[in-house]
């Protein structure tokens, strides 16, 4: 038999479709704010990109970029950057920092919005519950012993690692009944970030001089110094774990409504959890493999954006991933520019924003929640 | 009783015994639950039910015995099948993110995703939404309804997943007496086109008005089973619920009432 009971027909037809066209003026409206979200942010990377490619102490202006962008696309329109030295910085410096700030960011981004999905908690987060320190240290590990077995990829592979092990960790720790209480996170993220520091200090006085440098830079983090070859190295590991991210954006909404229910529509709890916890850790890697801890762009990111777009989490994760490249493109911009001739740690930035962030999010959360649920 | 086709039997639990730690919580629970039918499930606090309906529904595994659901053994279903075929009220309703009352509903049309049934989405739920009278909350964030709009919404996202067997604990729990009517009127409704409907109920008078066969449980037993008028006898009731009651007949409907006697209670606080 087909499952479908037909069911007596539900009450006069004027009720039916006074339901649909309330629902019609949700939709539309939502779907407006979302199309406006997505062309604001879409307009928003371009220009913030191009304004980044320009400015530094080698300034480029506007039409001398989009000149060389064009030449490169074999269209000769446009004047050439008109510094000897702008056609190489343009492409070999700020281009690959630029494009090493939008997979940073998005994957920073998009890992912040999957693990609060799967916590069913929005303070949950790569730096806040201590994964990005956990991939720190592998990654500082691979560094100080100079593990080379694969290659360019050693290091993210080692991150990738070590953000999967303290994912697991945290989540079997800070878990009880199904359910993760604030208290318990935010308490498990301070003794594994209390470790992970313990660890990255011993790794600091086991290594050498450069070792130790390394592994500074690591803390503070920073896109300085990002190469073609890097970018090369982490896009895949962010592609993958976007699209799989995405994959699972139906099931995440579902979860919302806790385990059982999420089951009872037919939703492989456990499977979905295992599979967006590689996830994390795979973004975690991408982004903190070569650019060190940028903290807190999980947590702010995809909190503005389900301000704007609602919690549905297809339209959440791409608009994270894109709200998470335009504000690292913009803090990264900010962090070389700020004071001349010195690159401030991008890390210290995007914390000294998101630290009061995170307190007034925790702040609201406890109000509507009526404690610290 | 007379009820042996088992064919006519949507879910059947034999022997259900299942302990929390050391503490057995079910014991040797039979229970059938046929198509065209309204089984009520009632018992005092902590009695059972919502650990029995949770191993109907699959999410707990017993210790002894075997839940079949349409001749199979749940162990056996794939999740997506199953949530084709059956739907399950929670006693709690919570979200952790505000998606508004409308897209709650929707969740119950996910198992048809990639199905012809997917063309009748928006339909579904409109009239899923207008059944639990909630249409004008279509906007509202789940998290910020009323006890009761909570329960409609999600008693709505249960209707919407269209499903032959329908579990509901407490569907009335926190709503109005006409809510209440409306709900369960629309639960024997869907019995009534072949619908295989349990549900847990504290209100003894709604139970014999809606339920076409009763599952009294104590102390994780199935003290008494069959119709109302055979479960509700007063000295039954009182014994279990540790509390006088009263059975009475309507006088001008019939309809069964089921009544704590108050008498004592209140002499019990006077001389106190
Ligand atoms: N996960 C659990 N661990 C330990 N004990 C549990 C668990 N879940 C339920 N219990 C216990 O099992 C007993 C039956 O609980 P159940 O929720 O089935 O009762 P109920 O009949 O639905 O009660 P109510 O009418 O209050 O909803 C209770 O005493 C409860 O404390
Ligand atoms: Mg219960």
């Amino acid at each position: 038999m087909t499952a479908t009971v037909p069911g007596p027909t539900v009450r006069s037809e004027p009720a039916g479709e006074r339901a649909t066209s309330a629902t019609a003026t949700v939709d539309r409206r939502r779907r407006r704010r979302v199309v406006l979200l997505y062309a604001g942010l879409g307009i928003a990377l371009v220009v913030a990109a191009l304004v980044a490619g320009g400015s530094g102490q080698l300034s480029i202006p506007i039409n001398e970029i989009l000149g060389s962008i064009a030449h490169r696309i074999g269209l000769d329109v446009g004047s050439m950057p008109s510094h000897p030295r702008g056609e190489y910085t343009l492409w070999n410096v700020r281009f690959s920092r630029i494009a090493m700030a939008v997979i940073v960011g998005g994957s920073l981004a998009v890992a912040g919005a999957a693990m609060q999905g799967v916590f069913g908690n929005p303070l949950a987060e790569p730096s806040v519950v201590g994964v990005s320190s956990g991939a720190a240290v592998a990654a500082a590990i691979a560094i100080v012993f100079s593990l080379r077995f694969a290659g360019d990829w050693s290091i993210p592979v080692c991150a990738f690692v070590g953000g999967l092990v303290t994912t697991l960790l945290v989540y079997a720790l800070s878990r009880s009944d199904g359910r993760t209480e604030v208290v318990t996170l935010v308490l498990t993220g301070i003794a594994v970030n209390a470790v992970a520091g313990a660890l990255l200090a011993l790794l600091m006085f086991v290594g050498d001089t450069q070792a130790r440098e390394s592994i500074v830079f690591w803390q503070l983090g920073s896109l300085n110094g990002s190469r073609w070859s890097y970018v090369v190295v982490v896009a895949p590991l962010a592609v993958v774990g976007v699209a799989i991210a995405l994959a699972c954006a139906r099931s995440l909404d579902l979860l919302a409504l806790g385990e059982r229910s999420a089951r009872h529509l037919g939703v492989n709890v456990e499977r979905l959890r295992i599979v967006l916890i590689v996830v994390v850790a795979l973004l975690t890697a991408a982004a903190v493999s070569f650019c060190g801890i940028v903290a807190f762009v999980g947590l702010i990111v995809p909190h503005l954006v389900r301000m704007v777009t609602g919690p549905g989490h297809r339209v959440l994760l791409v608009a994270s991933f894109l709200a998470g490249a335009l504000v690292l493109i913009c803090a990264d911009t900010v962090a070389r520019t700020f004071v001349a001739y010195t690159d401030l740690p991008l890390g210290m930035l995007t914390s000294l924003v998101g630290g009061p962030f995170f307190f007034w999010l925790l702040r609201r959360t406890r109000r509507t929640s009526g404690g610290w649920a | 009783m007379s009820h042996p086709t088992t064919s006519s039997a949507a879910l059947t639990a034999t022997g259900i015994t299942l302990s929390f730690g050391r503490r057995p919580i079910l014991d040797a629970v039979d229970l059938q639950v046929r198509r065209r039918e309204v089984l009520a499930l009632v018992g005092p606090n902590g009695a059972g039910k919502s650990t029995l309906l949770s191993v109907l529904a699959g999410d707990l595994t017993p210790d002894q015995g075997e839940v079949m659901l349409e001749g199979r053994s749940l162990g056996d279903w794939k999740l997506r099948e199953m949530s084709r075929r059956r739907a399950v009220l929670t006693q709690e309703h919570r979200i952790s993110f505000p998606f508004p009352a409308v897209d709650v509903v929707r969740m119950g049309r996910a198992p048809w995703r990639g199905c012809p049934e997917e063309d009748e989405d928006e339909r579904v739920v409109a009239e899923s939404m207008s059944t639990a009278d909630i249409e004008h909350l279509a906007g509202q964030p789940f998290g910020l309804l009323s006890g009761g709009e909570k329960g409609r919404t999600s008693f709505a996202r249960i209707l919407a997943q269209r499903t032959g067997v329908l579990l509901l604990d407490e569907p009335t729990a926190a709503l109005d007496i006409g809510h209440q009517e409306t709900v369960l009127a629309h639960a024997r409704g869907q019995a009534a086109a072949g619908a295989a409907v349990v549900v847990v109920l504290h209100d003894l008078s709604l139970a014999a008005a809606w339920s076409d066969r009763v599952a009294l449980l104590h102390h994780g037993r199935v003290t008494a089973e069959g119709t109302p008028r055979e479960v509700f006898t007063a000295p039954l009731l009182s014994l279990v619920y540790d509390h006088p009651i009263d059975v009475l007949t309507h006088p001008g409907t019939g309809d069964l009432l089921v009544l704590p006697d108050r008498r004592s209670l209140m002499s019990r606080e006077e001389t106190a």
